[in-house]
Formats: structure tokens, sequence, C-alpha cells
């Protein structure tokens, strides 16, 4: 495992989160953290995150990232395995990100087709029409997966979502270079 | 009365013949983790978690069928079993569709208990996603054989307690599941008598009373237990 924090470029960690194949209730929880978010701010360069950056591309060179959600679609997909090359150590944060948990539901309709039909078809009121724009609405994978069927996990922050308490339980040891203690109900708990 | 003295996990106990190195555990406060075993129901060794080693045997043995037998060495907790019951935790959440967040037992799930005890943070092994049906004929519960571990509970609770009947396990491997009656719909069955206990035992969301929704399934297997224990009272009282 690496989470050599340490050894990232001199001066503070640089640090991104995610958002994939999940309902943000991840990252709502991650801004539940509140005034400890100062502290954060003051201990870290965010440079990437759907609720703390404007950064659109993924940076290069990395230290740690949040992965809020599964795979799902051509873009998380693309996205992923970009996190991967360009961050030291990957987390899995949250239910989705390491079951698939509620979007893998759809898991068991076995493929892309007979989700879009069951969803924009089978329920639609009146003229249902399936959704194909090539190149703007990305296609689904035929399985919702987690991160870790994908590319390898470094460290997992289960819950759905993580409680703000467990989130900073697990992020204050990586700050100073530690691992987090990732037992007990308070910090592995599904659900 | 004979009695069979034993070390457990470095514990001298001794125990009247014919108990179970689960109940010789517990007697010198070792805690072995179950998942099918219930006291006051009989015990079948399904689950797979307590199993443990014993010196001179290459065989892993269940606690909660093996009797203890006079100058056993036990081991409960070696590297090997804990890798072992995380495996056994793992293949029952990838086996089945166990979604934590949407659950009536969420909180109170036994499955999620010990998952973390055995420490697991996700699983190992790839998950299934198999196509499973929820039976909702019966009009005051229901079985959602999604999240259904097969533990058996259920099924020992109606024959043993209850006297009905109504359950049983039907297939084999991927297929096998708990059925009601003749493979019946539950809501079918006549000799269900709508006690609840099948509920009150099953130790996930698989079977729930209807108008729950997520976190709100309640139930607490003690009752049962103190239930065979005062009809067990009243048996030996003269």
């Amino acid at each position: 495992m690496n989470c050599n924090l340490a050894s990232s470029t001199a001066g503070k960690l640089r640090l991104a989160t995610v958002w994939l194949a999940g309902c943000s209730g991840c990252h709502m929880s991650f801004l539940d953290l509140d005034e400890w978010l100062i502290d954060l701010a003051d201990r870290v360069d965010m440079v990437f995150s759907p609720v703390a950056s404007d950064i659109k591309d993924y940076p290069q060179d990395v230290d740690l990232c949040l992965v809020e959600g599964g795979v799902a679609n051509s873009d998380n997909l693309e996205l992923i395995l970009q996190v991967r090359e360009r961050t030291r150590t990957l987390v899995s944060f949250g239910d989705c990100a390491i079951t698939a948990n509620v979007p893998g539901l759809r898991n068991r309709l076995e493929g892309a087709e007979p989700v879009l039909r069951r969803g924009y078809l089978e329920l639609a009121d009146g003229n249902g029409v399936v959704p194909h724009a090539p190149g703007i609405v990305p296609e689904l994978l035929p399985r919702v997966l987690p991160l870790h069927e994908v590319v390898p996990v470094d460290l997992y922050l289960p819950g759905c979502p993580p409680s703000a308490a467990r989130i900073r339980a697990f992020l204050e040891p990586l700050l100073r270079g530690e691992l987090p203690a990732m037992e007990g109900a308070a910090m592995i708990r599904f659900g | 009365m004979s009695v069979s003295t034993l070390m457990i996990d470095g514990h001298e106990v001794a125990m009247a013949a014919g108990a179970t190195l689960l109940a010789a555990a517990r007697e010198v406060g070792i805690t072995i983790p179950t998942l099918c075993h219930l006291e006051g129901l009989s015990p079948v060794a399904a689950c797979r978690l307590c199993l443990v080693e014993i010196e001179g045997s290459g065989k892993l043995e269940p606690a909660c069928i093996t009797p203890v037998l006079e100058g056993m060495v036990v081991r409960t907790d070696t590297s090997r079993l804990q890798d072992y019951r995380r495996t056994v935790i793992e293949l029952l959440f990838t086996e089945g569709n166990h979604v934590c967040a949407v659950c009536v037992a969420n909180g109170h799930c036994e499955l999620q208990d010990r998952a973390v005890d055995v420490g697991m943070d996700h699983s190992r092994l790839p998950y299934r996603y198999p196509d499973r049906p929820v039976d909702l004929s019966h009009h005051l519960f229901g079985l959602d054989h999604n999240r259904c571990i097969l533990c058996t509970r259920c099924v020992r609770v109606c024959d043993e307690v209850e006297g009905a009947h109504v359950w049983d396990v039907g297939w084999r491997g991927e297929h096998c599941r708990i059925i009601s009656g003749l493979n019946q719909p539950w809501g079918e069955v006549d000799s269900c008598t709508n006690c609840g206990k099948c509920v009150q035992v099953c130790p996930t969301g698989a079977l729930f009373h209807k108008g729950d929704t997520a976190e709100e399934k309640h139930d607490d297997s003690s009752q049962l237990v103190a239930l065979v224990r005062a009809r067990q009272a009243r048996q030996v009282a003269p």
C-alpha cells in the first residue's frame, strides 16, 4: 500500500475529491465537517473537488484522493483510470465506491440496455425515449463496479454516508503521515 | 455426570460431557463469532463462522456442534481462523444483494455486526448480484431473498418452538433458498400461525414486518431465548 504522503512535493498535501456514481451524500458529509474544513484548508492544497475547487481537469501529482461512487459509465471509467495514474493514495470513499451499493441495484438486470429500457420506456409516462447522444451523454457500462474491481485501491472508508466524525478520524492520521485505524463500528460499519 | 477438562486459548475449563466447544469458550469469557447459532434452537453449523482449531486434528471444527473431550487443546482466534472468518462474511455479502443503506435492518443487523467484528472494510471477492425474488404475499410480513443468508433460524424456530413448520430449505448451491409450505407463496400457507417468531430471529432484514422501511426493523432474538428458557423452567418444575 502506498501511503507515503510525506513524499509529496515540499509544502502542503495535495488533496482531491472525486464524485462518480453516487448520490453526493459522501461529499455532503464531507461538508458536514463544518469549521474543521477551515483547519483542513490551512493544511492541504485542495487541487480538485466538486465541492471545494473549480478545476475541471484532474491534475498530476495528487497525494490523496477520496473517490465517492462506483464506476457506472464511460466518463466514470475514464476519470478513475486518470485518478489512479495521478494519485499516490486512492481512497474508496463510502459504500457506493466500495460495494456499488444503491447504483449497483441495477446490476441484477444484466446490462445497460435492459436498464435503459426499464427506466426510459417501461416506466415512462406517455412516449418514452431512450437517451442516445454519443459524446454528450456518457454510455452506461453493463454493470456498476466497486472501484477496487477496476483499479487498485489503497484505503477504504465505508459508510452511507461515512459520518463527518468518521471522515475526520480518517483524515487526521493521514495528515500526520500515519494510517488510520480502520476497525470497530465507529469506523467501518456499512450503511 | 462426567466432566471433561480442556484448554481453550490457554484457559483451562471443565465442562460436563456433551457440552459444546462454543459453550465452553463462553464459560471462560472467550467470544467466538456466530451467525446461525441461537440459544434455544438446535445448532446446525451452517454459517461456519465458529470454526476452531483443535490440536492434533488437521480439520477445522464448528464450535457450535463439536462436543468437548478430555484433554482437548483448542484455539479460537489464530490468524488463519481470522482470515477464514472474514472470507465467510465476504462470501455472505457477495453472494446475495446486501444493500445496507436501504435495508430495514440497517443498524440492527447481525451480518453488519459480524462484518465489523472480522474487520471487513471491503470485499476481496467480486459481487454476484443474483436475481432473487421478494415474497410479499403474507398480510403481515415479507421475505426478501436478496438479504437471506440461509442461516435457517426461521426454519428451526417455526419447527422447534412454534411447532408449525412453515419453512424449509429448497434446492441446492446458488439456487438454494428458504421456501414456505410446499414452495407456495407464504400468504397461501395455512399452517402459518402469524406468530412472527421467524421475523424476530432473522439476523438480517430478509424477514421483516410490512410497513418497516429503512432502519426500522428492531427485532431482538433475546425475546425468543427468554421464551425458550421459560418453557424449559416450567418443564423442569414439579
